[in-house]
């Protein structure tokens, strides 16, 4: 399975061997990890879409894998009540060379903060009791598209 | 008419329900008209016209506000995403 929304947390360890295994073809794995920032944030609540959240990434990893040549992709994201320095989201990818792999990780997690159906509510020391949702950030917009028109 | 209609996150708490089904007249046929048609209902819903840059998915896939919508369908609508 490429793709996972889930409460529990994962290992990145185990995920990143998982791409390779069996597979000598591989020569590059590059990946992201997503984290609860800490700072004056108490916790994060994540909300998604059942059934479309998987569809929307499994899409999204379609488009990768239509673009560059991977030879494993894997996506993992949290849902739920979060503490900081919790682990949210995991994109790996493996790839005969070390371009496709960079090149299609940001691309996969560009477009999932843009396309796949996740909303976070913030819990601060200042925020009214049950937190405050997340405003949508422009220079996410900006980021997903830049890879219109782009062979790369 | 009759429509499956969800709604997410901020806009969810505004309306009150994360679900509903509602039976719709025929000339309401776009996502668009489908939103105004809603945000008439009842103050809590006049949220759908107050949510910046409102998304709306037909099922399940997003789409633009002018997407048709016909009977059966699931239509979300939903704030702009903030996963990752």
């Amino acid at each position: 399975m490429e793709v996972s929304v889930q409460e529990t947390d994962f290992d990145v360890g185990t995920e990143l061997a998982a791409l390779t295994t069996h597979d000598p073809e591989a020569g590059a794995v590059a990946s992201f990890v997503g984290l609860v920032r800490g700072g004056d944030i108490a916790a994060m609540t994540l909300e998604h879409y059942p059934g479309m959240t998987e569809q929307a990434l499994a899409d999204i990893v379609a488009m990768a894998q239509a673009r560059w040549e991977l030879r494993g992709v894997r996506v993992i994201h949290r849902i739920g009540r979060l503490l900081p320095g919790a682990r949210i989201v995991f994109v790996g990818v493996a790839s005969r060379h070390r371009g496709d792999a960079f090149a299609a990780c940001e691309f996969i997690m560009d477009y999932l903060k843009t396309q796949a159906p996740f909303w976070k509510k913030e819990e601060t020391q200042n925020a009214p009791a049950g937190g405050r949702w997340v405003d949508a950030r422009e220079t996410d917009e900006l980021a997903a598209r830049r890879w219109l028109g782009s062979k790369t | 008419m009759a429509l499956k209609i969800l709604y997410f996150a901020g806009l969810r708490e505004s309306i009150g329900t994360g679900t509903e089904s509602l039976a719709l007249p025929a000339e309401v046929n776009t996502a668009a008209k489908l939103r105004d048609h809603l945000a008439q209902l009842d103050p809590a819903h006049g949220a759908l016209l107050q949510t910046k840059n409102l998304r709306v998915a037909v099922n399940q896939k997003m789409v633009g506000m002018d997407a048709p919508v016909a009977e059966g369908d699931e239509i979300a609508f939903f704030p702009p995403v903030t996963g990752g």
